[in-house]
């Protein structure tokens, strides 16, 4: 274990080329709310930031896993080509095959130099979501 | 991180082998190229591990080779090498080419000696850092419309030399000229012509550079003087991707080849090896997105280039005749390429995915520039920015890889770890005590790309040039580095 982040939401665990992240979440939607935190924190300094445009995403695939890196994958590329920072996350519905979730967060604009890492994207590497004692698990290996 | 514990059985000084009968399902051997030293490096990831599920892949045929840079990747270990046939249902798999689809490094040379770049340094340094785009969320200042990026993605280099941003020469050396045939605009999703519309000529971030060095070293007289380069003289790497564009296609197109592993009955132990066969609809598609990916990769080197050149002139106040910045060459180190090789005494038609691994031609290759004919092809090794690059040539003695070597030094820390490792050093000062000037748009990246977590490219080159798969020509030093 190297970096506990914002009360064992999620830490990172080492891997040589890119960024490990191990996640936790009390049931499988906090888990999800949890890995779209976990990307963010490593994109942007999100100490403070405020979330005033929220939108609202339905997502599917035909499991769980796959689900979770489509549902990472869809705010990257709103990041991206949107240009907003979300920081707050709240899954609605989730089922096997579908996400109902909102992202809130602010424009890039003047929080430019709030921007620490490029993620290229979340990659399927080894991924697999564990049932635990207190809920839910998963490892992510995102490519920067 | 625990160490890999798995049979790996060396064969000589330079190549070890991990046996078939490691992990049930592997078609092949693994082979990496290492010393005896590296290995233990080797060991301590889960690198091998990749190379062994590497040769699960339908289609592979001699061996899943990874270079002395390898290191664990997500599917594929960096430093990975795999060709499959395609006659006999060889597969494509988008995570043996890797996000960054052709992230390469051209090289380019100047009429200048690192006497006359010292004085300037640090006004050459501000000028490339303020003039090339760099950074998370970068955008280039080269615009280009919808209906002329898809041009783009035809004509790569091509179409930005034609627009002014170069010159017709530098074509002739870039890999595939700048233009690898057969992309296909419309395999190309909206979403990724989105992300990749505002990101031509920008640098990115991580490990992407723009380096000023000098030539310190000469390995190979002969050919560096037909490369036209000596002792002191100043050279610049430019280490650069496909951006948004070929993160996207890479990243639809392994969702999409998710499911053709049932389609197609491929067994795999890692879903980021999702692949399916060449000739198969899937497999096409993606390899007309891929080249288009990989041409934009050479248009936005090619406009760094041109950046590059324009601060140079800037600064010396010379023009482009004085300041001789030609390009010596371009090479892709993640990419798939179908190429023709010889197999147990049969041509075949293979294809060869190269993932942290670079292409090597030997002398004589009918694709090579007349000029190199005899040389063999130029192999651009960038280092980290504290320590050497090089640059190397193809020998024939790579048939044996697929005509493919390393492709840099090869991470030996993780990013946390190398941030831990650097907390409370200032590592530019660090490197300005070394006569090298370095400036990043991000604090943490110059911690997570400080020397001491790479391999020592030096152990690396030894090792490929030991093996004979490639040769050492010259070594160069960096003096000014401009990061994302």
């Amino acid at each position: 274990m190297v970096k506990s982040n914002h009360m064992e939401r999620y830490e990172q665990f080492p891997h040589t080329a890119d960024i490990g992240v191990r996640v936790y979440g009390k049931d499988m939607k906090e888990l999800f709310e949890n890995a779209a935190f976990a990307m963010f924190d490593i994109i942007a300094d999100l100490q403070g930031i405020d979330a005033p445009i929220t939108k609202n995403f339905t997502l599917d695939a035909p499991d769980h896993e796959q689900l979770l890196v489509v549902w990472l994958d869809e705010l990257l590329y709103n990041f991206y080509t949107k240009s907003i920072i979300f920081s707050r996350f709240e899954v609605k519905e989730l089922t096997d095959g579908c996400i109902k979730a909102t992202a809130s967060g602010r424009p890039v604009g003047e929080n430019r130099n709030r921007l620490k890492t490029e993620i290229k994207a979340a990659t399927y590497h080894g991924l697999k979501i564990e049932k635990t004692d207190s809920g839910y698990k998963v490892e992510i290996v995102f490519d920067i | 991180m625990s160490m890999w514990q798995g049979e790996l059985e060396r064969i000589d000084a330079f190549r070890w082998r991990i046996p078939k009968g490691y992990k049930a399902g592997m078609r092949v051997d693994g082979v990496i190229y290492a010393d005896e030293e590296m290995v233990k490096d080797i060991r301590s990831d889960r690198a091998p591990e990749q190379v062994a599920n590497v040769a699960f892949l339908p289609g592979i045929v001699k061996h899943s080779l990874a270079m002395p840079d390898i290191h664990w990747g997500y599917g594929f270990p960096i430093g990975g090498v795999a060709a499959t046939d395609i006659d006999s249902g060889g597969v494509v798999s988008p995570g043996g080419v890797g996000f960054d689809i052709n992230c390469g490094v051209r090289l380019i040379k100047t009429n200048l000696k690192e006497g006359d770049v010292r004085p300037k340094l640090k006004d050459l340094v501000y000028a490339l850092y303020n003039d090339i785009p760099a950074g998370v969320g970068s955008k280039g200042d080269i615009r280009i419309s919808g209906a002329e990026e898809r041009k783009l993605l035809v004509d790569g280099a091509r179409w930005v030399v034609d627009h002014g941003y170069g010159r017709q020469e530098d074509l002739e050396y870039t890999e595939d000229h700048g233009a690898i045939k057969g992309a296909d605009p419309d395999a190309v999703s909206a979403r990724a012509y989105e992300r990749g519309k505002n990101q031509s000529g920008t640098l990115g971030s991580g490990n992407h550079f723009i380096e000023v060095q000098a030539i310190d070293e000469i390995y190979e007289k002969e050919t560096a003087d037909i490369f036209g380069l000596e002792a002191g003289q100043v050279t610049i790497m430019i280490h650069s991707g496909s951006r948004g564009l070929g993160y996207q296609i890479c990243d639809e197109y392994s969702k999409d080849m998710i499911q053709c592993l049932s389609k197609y009955g491929i067994n795999v132990p890692d879903r980021q090896l999702a692949s399916a066969p060449v000739n198969s609809p899937e497999g096409k598609a993606y390899l007309g997105a891929m080249k288009c990916a990989a041409n934009y990769a050479w248009a936005n080197r090619q406009c760094l280039m041109h950046l590059t050149r324009s601060a140079f002139e800037k600064v010396f106040n010379m023009g482009p005749k004085d300041l001789g910045m030609d390009l010596v060459y371009d090479v892709a180190h993640n990419i798939a390429k179908v190429e023709r090789h010889t197999v147990d005494g049969k041509e075949k038609t293979l294809c060869v995915h190269r993932k942290g691994a670079t292409r090597a031609f030997p002398p004589g290759h009918p694709e090579l520039p007349a000029r190199y004919r005899k040389t063999g092809q130029p192999v651009i090794i960038p280092g980290d920015m504290g320590r050497n690059s090089y640059l190397l040539t193809g020998t024939e003695g790579a048939k044996e890889t697929f005509y493919s070597t390393c492709h840099g030094a090869g991470r030996l820390m993780s990013r946390s770890a190398a941030i831990s490792a650097c907390r409370g050093r200032s590592i530019s000062r660090e490197l300005e005590t070394k006569g090298i000037m370095v400036m990043s748009s991000s604090r943490d990246t110059l911690a997570e790309e400080a020397p001491e977590a790479y391999k020592d490219v030096n152990e690396v080159v030894g090792v490929v040039d030991g093996a004979g798969i490639s040769k050492r020509v010259c070594r160069m030093r960096p003096l000014g580095v401009i990061k994302g």
